[in-house]
C-alpha cells in the first residue's frame, strides 16, 4: 500500500490556484522531495495531506485512509522549518508531547522518548530547555517528536531551512538513516536542488500559477528504483561520497532543467 | 530579576521614608509661599509627622486613657488583615471570572467582538458610581438562607476592577501561540481543550502574570475605596476616616493607618509575587 496517493488535487483560495491537477504517488519507505519556486503550492501540497488544509476537488489517501482519519489515528509525523518546541518543556517532555496528547501512560512515554533521543543523538540533553540547545538540535528534536507514534509517513516542509550550511548537511545524513532505520516514509519540501537530490529516492519539480507537478526526477538513485530492495543502496555514511558521484551531478542538472523548463 | 521585586518594594518604601524625613528637615515649617500661594507644604509636627513618632503612635492605646483599650498598632494590623481577606478574595473572584471571561471570549469568537466593548466600558464606570449601588443591590439579596452582609459588597466591587485586567492578560496569553503551533497541535489530532491545557494556558502564563500583578493592586484599591463609599467598618479605609476625622491635633494616629494601608499594599504584591514563582517554568514561554 502507498503512503500516500493525491488524484486529481486541486485547491483554490479565492482567486489563487495554489495547486492543480496533482496526481502523485508516494510508496511506503520512499523519500520524495517537492521542489519548486516560491509560491508553487508546495507547502499547500503537504498540507493537504496533512488535513490541514481541505482539497478544492481531487482525492487524497494517507496510508489508505482518508486524511482527516490518518491525522486522527497519528499515521504522520510533521515538522516544519522553525522547529517549534514548547519552552516550558523539557526535551524529552517536548519528544514526549504526541504520545501526551494521546494519553499514553507516562512510564512508556519516557521509555520511548529515550529511544527517540538515542536514536537522534541527544540523550544528554534530556533534560535540557529548548533554548539551551542549537537550532540544528532543536530541528533533531522536532524530528523525534514527529516519530514518537511510530509514523509510517514523516511530512516535511524546509525542515533545515533555518540551518547553517555545515549543520544542514550532517541533519541531512541524519535524517537520511532515521528514515531507513524507522522505515517511514518521507515527503519533504525543500528550496535546495542538492538537498532534494541527496535525500530522495524521487524529486518532485512544481511550478507555479497554477501550482502544478511539470517533472518528476530520480534522486541519488537513477530511475527511482523500490528503495527497499535495492542491493546498490548506500548506506547513509557514504552520503558524502553521494555529494561527489557523478549520479549526484547528473541528477542535479536534470532538475534544475526541469526547474527552468517549469518557469518558461 | 524578577526574584529580586519584593526586596526592590521594601527598597522603595526605606526610600519614601527617607524622602519624607528629607522634606520635613530641608523645608521649613510654614513650607515655602511664592507670593501668598503656598507651592511647598507645611512640614510641621501636626502636618508631617516624624517617621518614628508614627511608628511610636502604634503602641498607643486607641481610646485615650481607657486601660483597656487595644493599642493603634493593633487596630491598624486587624483593620489591614480585614482589607487584605476581602481584597484577595476580590481578586480570587474577579480573577476566575476573568479567566472565564477571557476562556468563553476566546472558545466563541463571536463573543470577542460582541462582549469586549462591555468589559472595556465597564471599567468608564466610576467606582464611586457602583459602590453604592452594589451595596443596595446587595442589601436585597438573600443566598439560600445567607443574608448579603456589608463586607460582600466590597468584595465584589474590588473583584469589579480586578476581572478586568485579568481578562483582557489572558485573552491576549490565549491567542498568543504561534500559528505553527497551533497547527501542530492538529496535526498532532489534539481537541480544543488538550490544545487548551497543553498549548494555550502555558503560553498565557507570562501575560497572565503582569495582569494578575495589576489585578491585585486594583483589588486593594478596590475594597479600600469600597469601604468608605459603602460605610462598610472594620476595614483600614474606615480607619483612616476615622482617625483622619478625630485626630484633631493629632495626625500621626491617620498616617499610622495609611502606613497600614500601604503595608497592605505590599503583602498583596508579595502574594502574587509568590504566584510568579510557582509558574516560574512558563515565564520565559512567550516566543
Ligand atoms: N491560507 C491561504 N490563503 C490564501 N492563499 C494562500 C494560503 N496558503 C497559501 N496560499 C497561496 O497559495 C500559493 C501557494 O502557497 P504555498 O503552498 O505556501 O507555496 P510554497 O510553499 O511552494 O512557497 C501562494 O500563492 C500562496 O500565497
Ligand atoms: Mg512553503
Amino acid at each position: 500500500m502507498s503512503a500516500v496517493s493525491l488524484h486529481g488535487v486541486d485547491k483554490r483560495f479565492g482567486e489563487v490556484h495554489a495547486l492543480d491537477g496533482i496526481e502523485l504517488t508516494v510508496d511506503s519507505g520512499e523519500f520524495v522531495s517537492l521542489i519548486g519556486p516560491s509560491g508553487c503550492g508546495k507547502s499547500t501540497l503537504l498540507r493537504v495531506v496533512a488535513d490541514l488544509e481541505q482539497p478544492s476537488a481531487g482525492t487524497v489517501a494517507v496510508g489508505g485512509k482518508a486524511p482527516r482519519q490518518a491525522r486522527l489515528d497519528q499515521e504522520y509525523g510533521i515538522a516544519f522549518q522553525q522547529a517549534g518546541l514548547l519552552e516550558w518543556r523539557t526535551v524529552t517532555e517536548n519528544v514526549e508531547l504526541p504520545l501526551h496528547v494521546h494519553g499514553m501512560s507516562k512510564a512508556r512515554r519516557r521509555a520511548r522518548a529515550a529511544e527517540l533521543l538515542e536514536l537522534v543523538g541527544l540523550t544528554e540533553f534530556a533534560g535540557s530547555r529548548p533554548s539551551e540547545l542549537s537550532g540544528g538540535m532543536q530541528q533533531r528534536v522536532a524530528i523525534a517528536r514527529a516519530l514518537a507514534p511510530s509514523p509510517r509517513l514523516l511530512l516535511m516542509d524546509e525542515p533545515f531551512g533555518a540551518l547553517d550550511e555545515m549543520t544542514r548537511e550532517r541533519m541531512q545524513a541524519e535524517l537520511l538513516r532515521i528514515a531507513r532505520e524507522t522505515g517511514a516514509a518521507v515527503l519533504f519540501v525543500t528550496h535546495s536542488i542538492p538537498e532534494a537530490v541527496v535525500l530522495s529516492d524521487r524529486v518532485v519539480v512544481m511550478s507555479p500559477r497554477p501550482g502544478r507537478i511539470t517533472d518528476i526526477v530520480g534522486g541519488r538513485r537513477p530511475g527511482g528504483g523500490d528503495p527497499t530492495d535495492d542491493p546498490t543502496d548506500l548506506a547513509p555514511d557514504d552520503i558524502e561520497d553521494v555529494r561527489e558521484s557523478g549520479t549526484f551531478f547528473a541528477a542535479i542538472t536534470a532538475v534544475r532543467e526541469a526547474l527552468r523548463k517549469g518557469h518558461g | 530579576m524578577r526574584s529580586r521585586t519584593p526586596l526592590a518594594a521594601v527598597a522603595g518604601f526605606a526610600l519614601l521614608v527617607a524622602l519624607w524625613e528629607l522634606v520635613k528637615l530641608l523645608v521649613p515649617a510654614d513650607g515655602v509661599s511664592v507670593g501668598g500661594t503656598r507651592v511647598l507644604p507645611r512640614t510641621d509636627d501636626a502636618a508631617m509627622p516624624h517617621v518614628w513618632t508614627v511608628l511610636a503612635r502604634l503602641g498607643d492605646p486607641e481610646v485615650a486613657g481607657a486601660a483597656a483599650a487595644r493599642p493603634v498598632g493593633v487596630a491598624v494590623a486587624s483593620g489591614a488583615l480585614f482589607t487584605l481577606g476581602l481584597a484577595l478574595g476580590g481578586l480570587v473572584l474577579g480573577g476566575l471570572l476573568g479567566v472565564v471571561l477571557a476562556l468563553v471570549m476566546h472558545r466563541v469568537g463571536l463573543v470577542e467582538r460582541a462582549v469586549l466593548p462591555y468589559v472595556v466600558a465597564s471599567q468608564t464606570v466610576p467606582l464611586i458610581a457602583i459602590a453604592p449601588l452594589v451595596a443596595g443591590w446587595g442589601g436585597k439579596i438573600a443566598i439560600a438562607g445567607w443574608a448579603w452582609q456589608p463586607w460582600a459588597s466590597v468584595m465584589v466591587i474590588s473583584s469589579y476592577l480586578a476581572f478586568f485586567p485579568v481578562a483582557v492578560g489572558m485573552l491576549r496569553g490565549l491567542t498568543s501561540p504561534a500559528r505553527a503551533d497551533v497547527e501542530l497541535f492538529r496535526a498532532m489530532a489534539a481537541g480544543w481543550w488538550t490544545t487548551l491545557v497543553r498549548l494555550r494556558l502555558p503560553a498565557a502564563v507570562p501575560h497572565l502574570l503582569p495582569a494578575v500583578r495589576l489585578a491585585a493592586a486594583a483589588a486593594v484599591v478596590g475594597a479600600i475605596v469600597a469601604e468608605i463609599s459603602t460605610g462598610t467598618t472594620g476595614g483600614i479605609g474606615r480607619l483612616i476616616i476615622s482617625y483622619a476625622q478625630s485626630a484633631t491635633g493629632d495626625p500621626s494616629r491617620m498616617y499610622a493607618a495609611i502606613l497600614g494601608a500601604a503595608v497592605l499594599g505590599l503583602v498583596a504584591a508579595a502574594a502574587v509575587g509568590a504566584l510568579d514563582v510557582g509558574l516560574r517554568r512558563y515565564r520565559g514561554s512567550v516566543r
